[in-house]
């Protein structure tokens, strides 16, 4: 199984099994807050992220990425990857990795992963490969990125509330 | 009924009456005739189970379409040139097998792009009040009418219908299905009543591989005056079928699921019914008198083929009924039949796999859909692609079907004519190790 094993790399498997993150937490008080449900028409896969954005100094910080989804191994474990990477991360650094994950993930398997900045998301090298399977990785995180631009924009101050943006869209 | 005669009773040893499968030296031969089964997928030999999606061509077919477009290609109906007689001569002849294949004369036969776009046809031309049908009056639907589909209906055969109720005040009725995966026919006598105007069900489902009781459905319909439209994508490239013993009024079926090219299916229906049907699409070909006010419209079927019609695709299309019919579908059927049990009895004993659908391959087709505990079917499929095997995963177009059996999608096998014992055999041993693959690491 060895070009299987290049697709489902060891840290996905383990990511797929206990998903970081998983579950949807209440915002914390003073935090912006914006989710995002995407799904995929083809496999019925879904996910929806919420963003919770705090503020530290002049940066808005991502202070907590909670999430659920039913989808397969790649499109969860990508997401629980995805929650590891940006929590703690200002805005403008988050956009950037989803950036770099994307350039990765749509480049055929030709991208030479960059684990200092994507840390176990770079696993997902090899989805390239499979142009099938570029949207089950990219789902979470265009649901993140969808929900990290309402938050900058629009999102709901919390006082401990759970009033959050929530749209439906087609990834 | 003629048309099942390829499903044997339950528990008997040969599948169809005298009918056998094809032996080793016959399939031997015949897979040699589809290039792309010598494929290779990484260091695996192609296992392609994916026919219920489309089917691979024999070179026969291959070499016709080529053979056409290298000596006679033209427009047909038009031109007195010799390639455009030749060209003429080809698409009609072409008609005449493909309408002859299913039972029916060459001028109950519509060409379309689909069996999609014929359904689409039909959801139209009986929700306009439009003209050009001898009398499509008695036949459009209107306010208070009824439509009835079944539970497990492929897309194609279901949002045209729900179009064609919003656009005319109908009501859309449906037959559900029993917990085995076949419809239950208790609700029949419930669900299609004297308001019905069109049943619409499928032969074969796409998902469970059950083949419904036309019989009783067409029955019932007539008692009640209701038009019949059959979806026959999954059986008509499998079983031996005779639209004119089913008593079926209209049906479609595709191309590319019996051995010939995408892009032109059939549209094939009794006569009279689609003499009382409007145009849908107008334009070129479809005309008799055109002035600047208005226009009168050939006769069926050419009434329904506006435009330039797929030559080469009916040229090769008709080479495919010939191989069918070479081979003899009570042969196909058998050979299926055969295959289909070999799939069942092997996946019903993998721990943690669930099929939908019927376990016992009576009144069913080569389709084998399953839910594999704990495992995404995307992750399912990615297991054995590594393994050469080729399967479809994803609801298959029919969504309620998988709702109904508590799944949002599922992984399935599908047999055709030329699929060995050997690759059901890979797909059993790679389906096998699935929830290892996934569990264990
Ligand atoms: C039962 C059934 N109906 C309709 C269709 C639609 O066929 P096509 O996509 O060729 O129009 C299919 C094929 O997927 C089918 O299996």
């Amino acid at each position: 199984m060895g070009s299987l094993d290049q697709l489902y790399q060891q840290v996905i498997l383990d990511h797929y099994r206990e998903k970081h993150g998983f579950g949807m937490r209440e915002p914390g008080t003073g935090t912006r807050t914006a989710q995002s449900h995407q799904l995929n028409p083809l496999c019925g896969d879904e996910v929806t992220v919420r963003v919770a954005l705090g503020r530290t100094g002049a940066d808005d910080v991502v202070q907590d990425v909670s999430w659920v989804g039913d989808g397969c191994s790649i499109s969860l474990a990508s997401t629980s990857t995805l929650h590891d990477l940006v929590v703690g991360e200002t805005t403008s650094e988050a956009g950037a990795l989803v950036g770099a994950f994307r350039a990765m993930v749509r480049a055929r398997g030709a991208a030479e992963p960059d684990e200092e900045l994507l840390g176990d998301a770079a696993a997902f090298v090899g989805v390239g490969r499979h142009a099938n399977r570029v949207k089950c990785a990219m789902l979470g995180w265009t649901a993140f990125e969808d929900a990290l631009k309402r938050a900058v924009v629009d999102g709901q101050l919390s006082p401990g509330g759970s009033t959050v943006s929530d749209d439906e869209e087609t990834a | 009924m003629d048309t099942l005669r390829s499903l044997a009773p339950a528990g008997e040893a040969a599948p169809v009456g005298e009918a056998a499968p094809f032996d080793d030296a016959e399939l031997a031969v015949l897979r040699a005739r589809f290039p792309v089964l010598r494929r290779t997928i990484g260091d695996h030999p192609l296992a392609y189970l994916d026919s219920a999606a489309t089917a691979q061509r024999p070179v026969d077919v291959l070499d016709a379409e080529r053979d056409y477009l290298e000596r006679s290609n033209a427009a047909v109906h038009r031109g007195a040139h010799t390639l455009a007689e030749e060209a003429t001569e080809a698409y009609e002849q072409a008609r005449v097998a493909v309408a002859g294949f299913v039972g029916r004369a060459d001028d109950e036969l519509v060409w379309t792009r689909n069996a999609t776009e014929g359904l689409n046809l039909v959801a139209f031309a009986l929700s306009q009040y439009g003209t050009g049908g001898a009398d499509a009056g008695d036949l459009t639907l209107r306010p208070g009418d009824e439509v009835v589909v079944t539970e497990l209906e492929h897309h194609a055969n279901l949002v045209p219908w729900q179009q064609a109720c919003l656009r005319t005040g109908a009501h859309l009725r449906w037959i559900g299905l029993t917990d085995d995966g076949r419809l239950d026919e208790t609700q029949l006598d419930d669900v299609i009543t004297d308001r019905t105007k069109v049943l619409a069900f499928a032969h074969a489902s796409n998902v469970l591989g059950t083949v419904l009781p036309v019989e009783r459905l067409v029955e019932r319909a007539r008692a009640v005056g209701a038009l019949t439209v059959l979806d026959a994508c999954q059986s008509v490239p499998h079983l031996d079928v005779n639209l004119v013993d089913l008593d079926v009024d209209l049906a479609v079926f595709s191309a590319h699921k019996m051995l010939g090219p995408t892009g032109i299916g059939a549209l094939a229906g009794r006569r009279e019914i689609l003499d009382a049907l409007p145009p849908v699409l107008t334009g070129g070909s479809m005309v008799e008198v055109v002035t600047m006010e208005s226009s009168t419209f050939r006769p069926p079927p050419q009434r329904f083929e506006a435009g330039t019609p797929p030559v080469s695709q009916a040229v090769a299309w008709h080479r495919a009924v010939e191989v069918l019919d070479d081979l003899g579908m009570d042969r196909v059927a058998a050979h299926e039949h055969a295959l289909t049990e070999r799939l069942l009895a092997g996946v019903t004993k993998i721990p943690g796999v669930r099929v939908l659908g019927p376990e016992t391959a009576t009144d069913r087709v080569g389709a084998v859909s399953v839910v594999v505990d704990g495992v995404h079917p995307h992750d399912v499929g990615q297991v054995l692609d590594a393994a050469g095997v080729a399967v479809r995963v994803g609801h298959h177009c029919a969504q309620p079907v998988h709702r109904r059996y508590g799944a949002t999608a599922s992984t399935r096998a599908s047999v055709y004519l030329y699929t060995a014992p050997s690759e059901v055999d890979a797909f059993l041993e790679a389906l096998a190790g699935v929830r290892a693959y996934f569990g264990r690491r």
